[in-house]
Formats: structure tokens, sequence, C-alpha cells
């Protein structure tokens, strides 16, 4: 993978730039040994991690919709395997599942889309309410979304986006839109967060990552910058040693 | 019943970057100054350091530095017939918070108004005749002049470290700056920042075609720079983390960089922080203040009497701070009379990204808040509108100010937006993608505007802003023929596929355009269309001034912040100079 295609001489580079930030600032130096990236394995233990929020059913719908949004592939890993689930799973449980970051007094009334979101539901009930209507009703009709084939489940997938659907007072764009939205999220937000694991979205893109310092690089127009990234979550892994 | 506090010269309103200017001359003056601050204190440290402060999802995404908008919201409606709904989080336009305000988190993109913004409404019926001009738009003089605003522009930008090159030194055009800026009295500070690859590209072409490409200005310092005030900046190192985000490396201009810690150390200036202001109190003739009364973080009330009210509190909260006081007569939308809350502005925006092949490599993430090469040959009157039926413009500039992955992962027109196509369309493109910012005027009608809210409240209990707003069609027509050119010089830079998006009807408040609100207390030379005269002083109460983008009669299609600037020093100066002396109204009515 990436590692493979890294190459001593920008990542010396790097480490010599990231040292340089630290003492530009004067008050924040970073000892190098701090800044190495060490990219984390998934163990068993992390597969076998208690969800916060979901329950089983719930999980079993979500670890299906959001390997269809992105999917596995060769190269790369689909969102289950990036830690996604773990990713919505902490969201739903905490703050912002419980509406803690919105505005949130009545009434609640139906606008139009340029308002934005109004439905009086907080995001983790939101979650709740819709999934629960799509178990049920694909239940009824034989079989959960993760049974269906993968054809089948993107089908259903976009009769969801397209609002073909009310789930449980949900319009279901709304809810497949933010479904998606957190896809994204769990994928490429910082591995503090439990998506992103290994800090796979951003190796395929090529992004480096929160530390930079690109004063030297940034008029080289049109290099390659082949490093390892580095996160806050690799960042503090550090500091906890 | 609130608690009587001793009396002081001066209050204001809000400490960002207006009000710490406005503090820090008062309290030169020896004037006893209270700034009253609804949020936190907050410092590059620790507060700002690396590396939580690049979280993307925190700043970026759940809006971590933005004014809290579970405790303060405002709604919004497209127009008179709808119900206005709150917007429940931020996404269209980003208000901060706390100590610095939006100072802290903008980009530090550094553009000065031309000689025409200021006498806009005179320029277009000139050059154009009374008719060209949809006669929807409410369009105004300022009541002051681009030549009597230059040196505060000057010292603004010498607070700031602006880095850029001259275009217009006094009169004279100069190779590679911006042709088309009004006359500045001097250069720059410091010199331009870098360019990235994509503006390197942009330039090129533009100069192909024959357009005049030059480096934007910028807060971001480009060199190790010692303001005025005696405080040291750094220089830029392109982090890829500006808007949205503090900067931990002391090199973007903001409040807590290049003022802030001069006037704390001013022993007439008094900060408190989580004061939040409930309404500025009129005395029995309503003529003029006296004081203010305050909430502390517990919720107990305070009197706090002054002299002198200056109210700094962003754009938005500046209207919604006159409406819940009761100073100047309200707008009314159907009657087109009335001052606070009319000529509600903002920003007119486009997109165009330029998609290369995998031997390009753009590195979005190389960049600073406020790099970028642009051209302003379609922007403001810098061209002759005659033939295209609108007025205002566009600057059209190649800029990334970030390559974060949640909010930066474009795809050509065509891909879908999900499943295995889309995920390898993703990886293709990420760093082989230029983008071309289309950052355009924005003209004000008789029913956009601003008033109060008749059903939502905030956490004390008083009504939210409510925002009545719609894209006109002179906007609207602009920005399409502004995408056009850019999507003109991006088949020219090279690339295999260039996309190009106008803003459409209608506005939504869902997606991200600029934190550039502007008008709805503004000045002008006519009380009866305007809130405040030409030194933002009040028609209605002579010792309230009032210091914001909100004075903007209309917004032109250049970043706000260096002509706030310039307007704070002026109307400091004004106040130093004249009303100190004798207060009261310094421009009949």
């Amino acid at each position: 993978m990436e590692k493979d295609r890294r190459e001593q001489g920008s990542r010396r580079d790097f480490l010599r730039s990231a040292f340089a930030a630290g003492i530009t600032a004067a008050t924040v130096v970073i000892p190098i040994d701090h800044v190495q990236a060490a990219p984390r394995k998934r163990s068993d233990a992390d597969n076998a991690r208690p969800l916060a929020f979901f329950r089983a059913e719930e999980a079993a719908f979500v670890s299906a919709a959001v390997d269809r949004f992105i999917p596995p592939d060769e190269e790369w890993p689909g969102a289950v395997d990036a830690g996604v689930v773990d990713y919505i799973d902490q969201q739903m449980a905490g703050k912002w599942g419980s509406a803690g970051y919105m505005y949130w007094h009545g009434p609640f009334k139906e606008g139009t889309p340029s308002q934005g979101y109004q439905l009086p539901f907080t995001p983790a009930e939101l979650f709740r309410r819709s999934i629960a209507a799509i178990n049920e009703r694909l239940s009824a009709q034989g079989a959960p979304f993760h049974r269906l084939s993968p054809d089948e489940q993107d089908k259903y997938l976009e009769m969801l986006l397209a609002n073909g659907a009310t789930l449980n007072g949900v319009p279901s764009k709304v809810f497949a839109d933010f479904l998606l939205q957190h896809t994204v999220e769990g994928f490429f937000a910082d591995p503090i967060y439990g998506g992103n694991k290994d800090m796979v979205g951003w190796r395929m893109l090529g992004f480096p990552g929160p530390y930079a310092d690109y004063y030297e690089l940034i008029d080289k127009h049109g290099i390659k910058l082949d490093r390892e990234p580095v996160s806050i979550a690799s960042s503090a892994h550090h500091h906890g040693m | 019943m609130a608690q009587k506090l001793k009396s002081v010269d001066v209050v204001v309103v809000g400490v960002g970057f207006m009000g710490a200017i406005m503090a820090k001359e008062l309290a030169t003056e020896g004037l006893t100054v209270v700034g009253l601050e609804r949020g936190k204190k907050r410092w590059t440290v620790p507060e700002f350091q690396a590396p939580d402060i690049h979280d993307e999802l925190k700043y970026s995404i759940r809006k971590g530095m933005m004014q809290d908008v579970t405790r303060e919201a405002m709604t919004h409606r497209n127009n008179l017939n709808q119900e206005a709904l709150p917007i429940r989080q931020w996404q269209a336009f980003l208000p901060g918070s706390d100590l610095g305000g939006s100072g802290v988190h903008w980009n530090g993109q550094t553009f000065r108004f031309t000689e025409a913004d200021f006498v806009w409404r005179t320029r277009m019926h000139d050059r154009y005749g009374k008719d060209f001009v949809d006669p929807n738009l409410t369009i105004r003089d300022w009541g002051i002049t681009y030549d009597e605003l230059e040196p505060h522009f000057d010292r603004f930008e010498h607070l700031l470290g602006t880095g850029g090159k001259a275009g217009n030194l006094n009169g004279k055009i100069q190779p590679g700056g911006n042709p088309f800026e009004s006359w500045r009295s001097r250069e720059y500070p410091n010199p331009p920042m870098k360019e990235q690859y994509g503006g390197v590209l942009f330039r090129k072409a533009a100069e192909e075609m024959g357009y005049h490409p030059f480096v934007q200005p910028s807060s971001n310092m480009t060199r190790p720079y010692t303001n005025p005030e005696g405080l040291q900046l750094n220089a830029c190192n392109y982090c890829g983390y500006c808007e949205r985000y503090a900067c931990e490396h002391f090199a973007k201009a903001t409040p807590q960089t290049v003022i802030l810690p001069v006037l704390l150390k001013n022993p007439h200036f008094e900060l408190r922080t989580e004061a939040q202001v409930l309404r500025v109190n009129l005395d029995r003739n309503k003529n003029r203040t006296t004081g203010v009364t305050y909430a502390d973080a517990s919720g107990r009330e305070y009197e706090q009497p002054a002299d002198l009210v200056i109210i700094t509190t962003y754009a938005l909260n500046n209207v919604r701070m006159m409406l819940l006081s009761g100073i100047g007569k309200p707008y009314d939308a159907h009657t087109g009379k009335g001052v606070i809350g009319r000529n509600y502005a903002y920003q007119t925006t486009g997109d165009v990204f330029v998609f290369y092949d995998e031997t390009v490599n753009i590195n979005p993430f190389m960049a600073a808040g406020a790099s970028g090469t642009l051209i302003d040959d379609f922007n403001d009157d810098n061209f002759d509108h005659g033939p295209h039926g609108f007025i205002g413009g566009s600057y059209i500039m190649s800029a990334l100010t970030n390559g974060r992955p949640i909010e930066f992962h474009p795809t050509p027109p065509g891909t879908p937006e999900w499943g295995k196509e889309w995920k390898a369309a993703i990886h293709r493109h990420y760093n082989h993608t230029a983008h071309m910012l289309i950052h355009g005027s924005s003209m004000p009608t008789r029913t956009n505007y601003l008033d109060l809210d008749p059903t939502y409240k905030d956490a004390w209990g008083l009504p939210l802003l409510r925002m009545t707003f719609e894209l006109p069609d002179n906007d609207v027509k602009m920005t399409q023929f502004c995408v056009d050119r850019a999507v003109e010089i991006g088949k020219r830079m090279g690339a295999k596929t260039v996309a190009g998006y106008a803003r459409k009807h209608p506005f939504t408040t869902q997606k991200y355009q600029t934190t550039h609100n502007t008008g709805g207390v503004i000045m002008g030379s006519d009380p009866n269309t305007s809130a405040l005269n030409r030194y933002l002083q009040s028609w209605d109460a002579h010792n309230v001034f009032v210091v914001g983008a909100s004075a903007y009669p209309q917004n032109p299609g250049y970043n706000p912040t260096d002509t706030l600037g310039a307007l704070a020093y002026w109307s400091v100066d004004a106040i130093k100079k004249q009303y100190l002396k004798h207060p009261g109204p310094m421009v009949s009515a």
C-alpha cells in the first residue's frame, strides 16, 4: 500500500519541516519522535468493540448501507473496515446525536429545503426511527437490508435518496442524505473519532493529515508529496507513551 | 432587578476586531472603557495550539468556533410570504464568537473597496443611466469618499501586516499589482504571498487572454513582522487550516495577534467576558443612551451606565442589538419606510473546478487562507456593463484554501454521489483539481431585510433575528456572466474538464457561501434611508456608534474586512477629534 511507495528522503524532509514549524511558533516545540506516524493495525479487539448506541439489527443495516456508499475495492478498504460504523455510533451516542450542536427550540414546522433540517427528531432519534421502519418493511418483504444482494441494496438506497418512502415520519431522503454525510465524515475525519482507521481515507486521497508546514514546498509546483500522514490520533498516541 | 454598576465613559459591546480597535483608541485618550464580550477568553496559547486545532470535524463540520447556535440562532425565509424557520446549524455563513470574534477564524483576504463603491448609486446612474439599474435595487451612496478613507485603510493594513503588491501608487499604475484598484499612498507593509500551483497555471492562461492577474492581498504574514502596536507576527507556513480555524503560529492577523495584548495592558480598559448584552438603554427622550444592560454567565443582570456606547457585535448582531434596544425605526418591507434592517446584502459566489490528468499535482493542502491569484477585470465597475444588463461583478481567483478531505473531494460532472465509481473518482481527482472562486457583489432590494422574529427566541428569551433574503435577479445574472468568463479561463489552463457552478435561485441557508453579511444599519447622508451618518453615529441616539459591515449600503465583490477596519479608524478619529469635544450629532439631520 502507501507505505511501500514512501520515499525516505521526503519523510526526512517532512520531519525537518515539522520541527521547524515547532520553533517558528516559539512556544510549541514538537519533539521529533512525537511526529512519527505509527499506522495502527486493526485488531480483533477493535472489531469486537461493543457499540454505544446501535443495537445489533441497527448496526447490521448501517454496516451494509455504508459499505455500499463506500465499498471496499482491490486497493482500498470500504467504509466498514475504515471504522465508519464506530464513528457514527460514537456520534449518535454523544452530544451531536442528542442535538447538542443545534438550535433546539420549537415550534418545529415543516420548512423548505433552503431552510434546512426542521424535524423534531434529534440525529439519534432520526437514525433509530428511520432504521426501524426500513428493517420492519424489508423483513416483512422477506429479507432485511443486509441480506439483499449488492445490486438490490444499491437500488434500495437510490429509492431512499430519491425520497421514495416515509420512515416513521422521516422523509427517506432526509435520512439517506444524513447517513451519506456521516459516512463521508467517518471515512475522512481524524481517527480520534473512531473512523478513518489507519488513516485509510487520507492515504487513499493523498492527504498528508493535520501536521502541516509547506513553507518550503508550496512553490515547488507540481511535486508529488509521498509521505506518511500524521493524525491528531497518532500524535496523541505518541504523547501517551 | 439589574445591579447598577459604577458609570464609565465608554462601553464597547463585543470585543472582536472592531471592538478592540475602538476600545484601544479611546482608552489611549484616557477614557475609561469597558469591553463586554459575550464569549470566553481565548489565546494563541493554549487554546489555538496544534494538533488539536487542526480538527476538521470539530471546527469545519461542527462549527467549533462559531456563535453558539444552541443559544443564539436566527431565522430565515426566502420571501415575505413564507414563514421564517430557525437555521438550526450554521452552514451558509458562520458568525464567530468569543474573544476576537470572527477576526479569529477569518482567512485574511484584504481588499479595499474602490472609489466607485462609495458613490455606487451616483456612479451607476451617471455611467449607465437611471433606467439601466433594476428599479427593485435600493443601491445608495455611502456619504463618504474613498479619498477620505485612504489614510485609514493604510493604517489598518499596517496594523494587520498585509502582504501584497500595489497596483496604483498615488495614481501611477504599478506592474505586478491590481491595475483596477483605487490609489494607495504607499506600498503594502509586506510582500505578496507565494503562489500555489493552480495560481501559476491560472496566471499564464489569464495573461494570454489579456487579463491582469495578481496575487491576492493577504493578512497571513509573508515574513516576520512587527506592527505599529509593537506586536510580532511570524511568517505563515501554508498549513491549510485558516478559515474556520485559529492560527497556532501567530501568522494570521487577528485581534489576538495585532491588538488585544496592547489593549489589555491599558489601565483605562477593562475586559469582561461572558457578558451577554441584552439591550442598549435609552433615556426618557429616546435620543441618547445611558448605558447597557447585560447578563453574566450565571444569568445575573447588571446595568452598566456609560456616556458612549459602541456596538461592534458583527453585522447581523448589530442589527439585532439596535432592534432589541429600540434605536432607530425598524424597516418595513411593505412600505419601504424605516431604517433598521434595510439594505441587507450578502456575497454572490460561484465555483469553477478545473480537472487535470494525473500528471498535474495541485497539492490543495499546501495553502494559506488568503493565498490566491486572481483577476479583477470583471469586478466592480472595472468593465462596461452596458451590454450585459446587470450591475456589479466578481473577482475570479484561482485559490484553494485547503485540502481538508471531508469538505474537499471534488468530482467531475456526471460522477455518481456515492459507490464504487464515486470512490474511484475522488481518489483520481483529489490531487489533480484546481479551483476558481467567483466572489461577487450583492445588491440590496426592497424585500431583502432583517427584523425580529415573531416566534423564535434565544436563551435569554429575546427574539431571534429574522432574515428575509433571496438572490436578486441582477446578481444571478452577474454571477452567471462571471462564471462563464472563469470557465473560459479554465479551458485555457490545459485541463481535461472544466465545470462551472453559478449561484441560482433559491438562496439556501444550507450551503456555505461566505460569512460576508452586510447592511441593516447602513450609513448615508439621509436619515430617512440610513441609520448612521458618515461617522457611523446613530442619527437617533448621538452617543451610539455602530461599527460593522452592517454599515454597508450594498456589498461590492471584495471581501469586507479591510474596508471595515478603515471605517473603524475613520469613525474613532472623528470621535476623538470632534465628538469628545462637542458631544452631539456630528452631522445635522
